[in-house]
């Protein structure tokens, strides 16, 4: 018997016991995984954590309040040559990656100033336009890439007796798992409401007294702040950087994820992140088809399940929860 | 002095002259309705006091402040709500969000209370939402996407949204279009009861002609952007100006 006695307790986050039961076994196992699973594995695991933080922010910014951006990759490398740059300055790097997020929150302010004019496919190119003028600079500024060798960034060195793949692991899951947190946090509260109400309906979420400027200049400094974090990560774990990294394929990637994922789900943004993290390694041997394979996915999943596998996830849910009835 | 005041309201969009010369004044808790055939303004009346639309022309006064000097979003926070002709819900999200977005000028609202889960703020406000879902009978579709719910359910979920704001003007773009002589009545009779309880005064638009002159204090109406005649409804109804446009005149 399901019943609900506060308003409190229909705000929690996980309010059944078996949803918490489960949540708190996939933490778990994720948190055992160097114990059971090979060092390739624990590697993955860790790119997918990391692309999930990424992929959370766009989230928050394409499917939550509809603003359709392509300049991640822009923000990405602003973020990881932020990160960069502060840690051959010699800032530790658990300051560097926040004020990465900063640096890069700050861009994501100027990047959506456009967007209180533009709707749409023409905010799309306009930010398009970010993410290509970003590259641009760096590839054509030897100061800011770090020049023909790229910039190289001091990696983390083993800690407390943990393999520097295990640390680069738990750091990502850590701070994953923060991030993921927040975002169901600001999508259950005022802030997602007036997102989603800017993406339902601006005219009208103005009417009731949203004030769309600072809420679209909010949500793209918070998604660039994500994307900032984790670029610094990325810099982090490969120690090195080049302008390459940050081609518009890299928002495509992010793109994918979001779509294939599911779009205004944070279940999605993480199922999204290990789609684009785990195919490619699937098909390593084989990696001029990854391009196809991404298109493909997308546009199987538009005509047949615009959820993504966070649709297919409801609705399975849904199936058993009424299970034997339909 | 009067809630609204509006003088010498004057708007055109190229060649067309939406609105000429409006004057109208709303008394608080008054209930005015704004007749008159299609094209003639009525709607873009609406959108000019909400701030969608920026006239050339004239003086929008609330409580004495100019509501065309401010962003159109300051408008809500003065106490100004409304509904729309053609709905304007937010369809994804639940009958409970809509409702509780229209709370959104009451909030305190603290980002850092967002991302750490802090819900005092969102129980307190639940609680005015949940008074308003029992009093307008959505406990069914509280937790139904906006988009799951039946056409009448949705009109009285807009217009739950717009009481959420506690408005001191509450506009009403033509409430009964769209649903059936049973539900034309509840609504109605809704309207009554938001007057008596809620103390706004209420600026309705409606097409059906019975049920607004039943309803209104004062009628207004317009005709190809003029005001052709305004007082008690059946001196309105009986205008000569209002009885040609309506049914042609010789």
């Amino acid at each position: 018997m399901d019943l609900i006695e506060s308003y409190a307790q229909d705000l929690q986050l996980m309010r059944k016991t078996w949803t918490k039961v489960w949540v708190m076994g996939v933490i778990v196992t994720l948190a055992m995984l160097p114990w059971f699973a090979s060092e390739h594995a624990v590697y993955l695991a860790t790119l997918v954590a990391m692309y999930t933080i990424g992929v959370q922010g766009q989230n928050l910014l394409i499917g939550y309040t509809g603003q359709i951006s392509f300049g991640q990759a822009g923000f990405l490398c602003v973020g990881a040559y932020s990160f960069g740059h502060l840690s051959r300055m010699g800032v530790p790097w658990p300051l560097a990656l926040p004020a990465a997020g900063l640096i890069t929150a700050l861009f994501g302010v100027v990047v959506g100033f456009p967007s209180l004019r533009l709707k749409g496919p023409y905010l799309a190119v306009a930010t398009l336009g970010f993410g290509i003028a970003v590259y641009q600079i760096f590839v054509n500024s030897t100061l800011l890439s770090g020049g023909r060798m790229g910039l190289a960034v001091t990696k983390l060195s083993p800690l407390w007796g943990l393999s520097s793949v295990n640390l680069s692991y738990y750091l990502n899951f850590g701070v994953a798992l923060l991030f993921t947190l927040a975002t169901y946090n600001i999508v259950s509260s005022y802030l997602g409401r007036a997102f989603v109400a800017i993406r339902d309906n601006d005219i009208a979420a103005e009417i009731m007294g949203v004030d769309l400027a600072r809420y679209k200049l909010l949500v793209f400094a918070v998604s660039s702040f994500y994307l900032g974090v984790q670029a610094g990560l990325y810099a982090l774990l490969l120690g090195y950087l080049e302008p390459n990294m940050f081609t518009f394929s890299e928002t495509i990637t992010f793109l994918v994820a979001g779509i294939v994922g599911g779009l205004a789900s944070v279940e999605g943004a993480m199922l999204g992140a290990a789609f684009v993290v785990v195919v490619p390694f699937v098909f390593s041997g084989l990696k001029q088809a990854v391009p196809a394979l991404f298109g493909t996915a997308v546009i199987l999943v538009l005509l047949f399940e615009p959820g993504g596998l966070a649709g297919c996830w409801a609705k399975t849910r849904a199936y058993f929860r009424q299970w034997p009835f339909r | 002095m009067a809630l609204l005041s509006i003088d010498n309201l004057s708007i055109r969009f190229g060649g067309v002259q939406a609105l000429s010369d409006i004057a109208l004044e709303v008394q608080s808790q008054q209930i005015v309705t704004i007749i008159g055939p299609n094209g003639s303004g009525k709607t873009t009346l609406f959108n000019c006091i909400s701030a969608v639309y920026r006239p050339q022309l004239g003086r929008i006064l609330f409580y004495g402040e100019d509501l065309l000097s401010l962003a159109t979003h300051r408008v809500a926070q003065r106490g100004v709500a409304r509904t729309f002709q053609n709905l304007r819900l937010f369809m994804h999200m639940t009958v409970l969000d809509n409702l509780l977005l229209g709370r959104h000028i009451k909030f305190n609202k603290n980002p850092w209370h967002a991302v750490f889960r802090l819900r005092k703020e969102e129980i307190k406000h639940r609680r005015v939402v949940e008074e308003l879902i029992d009093f307008l009978q959505l406990e069914a579709y509280r937790k139904t996407r906006v988009s799951d719910c039946p056409y009448g359910v949705q009109k009285i979920a807009e217009l739950g949204r717009a009481l959420a704001l506690e408005p001191k003007l509450l506009m009403l773009d033509e409430p009964f279009s769209g649903l059936t002589a049973e539900e034309k009545h509840e609504v109605a009779y809704l309207i009554h009861e938001i007057r008596g309880r809620f103390k706004p005064a209420i600026l309705l638009v409606e097409h059906d002609l019975r049920l607004a002159s039943t309803l209104a204090d004062t009628m207004v109406a317009l005709v190809s952007g003029k005001k052709v005649a305004m007082g008690s409804p059946p001196a309105v109804l009986n205008a000569p100006e209002v009885v040609s446009a309506y049914i042609g005149g010789a």
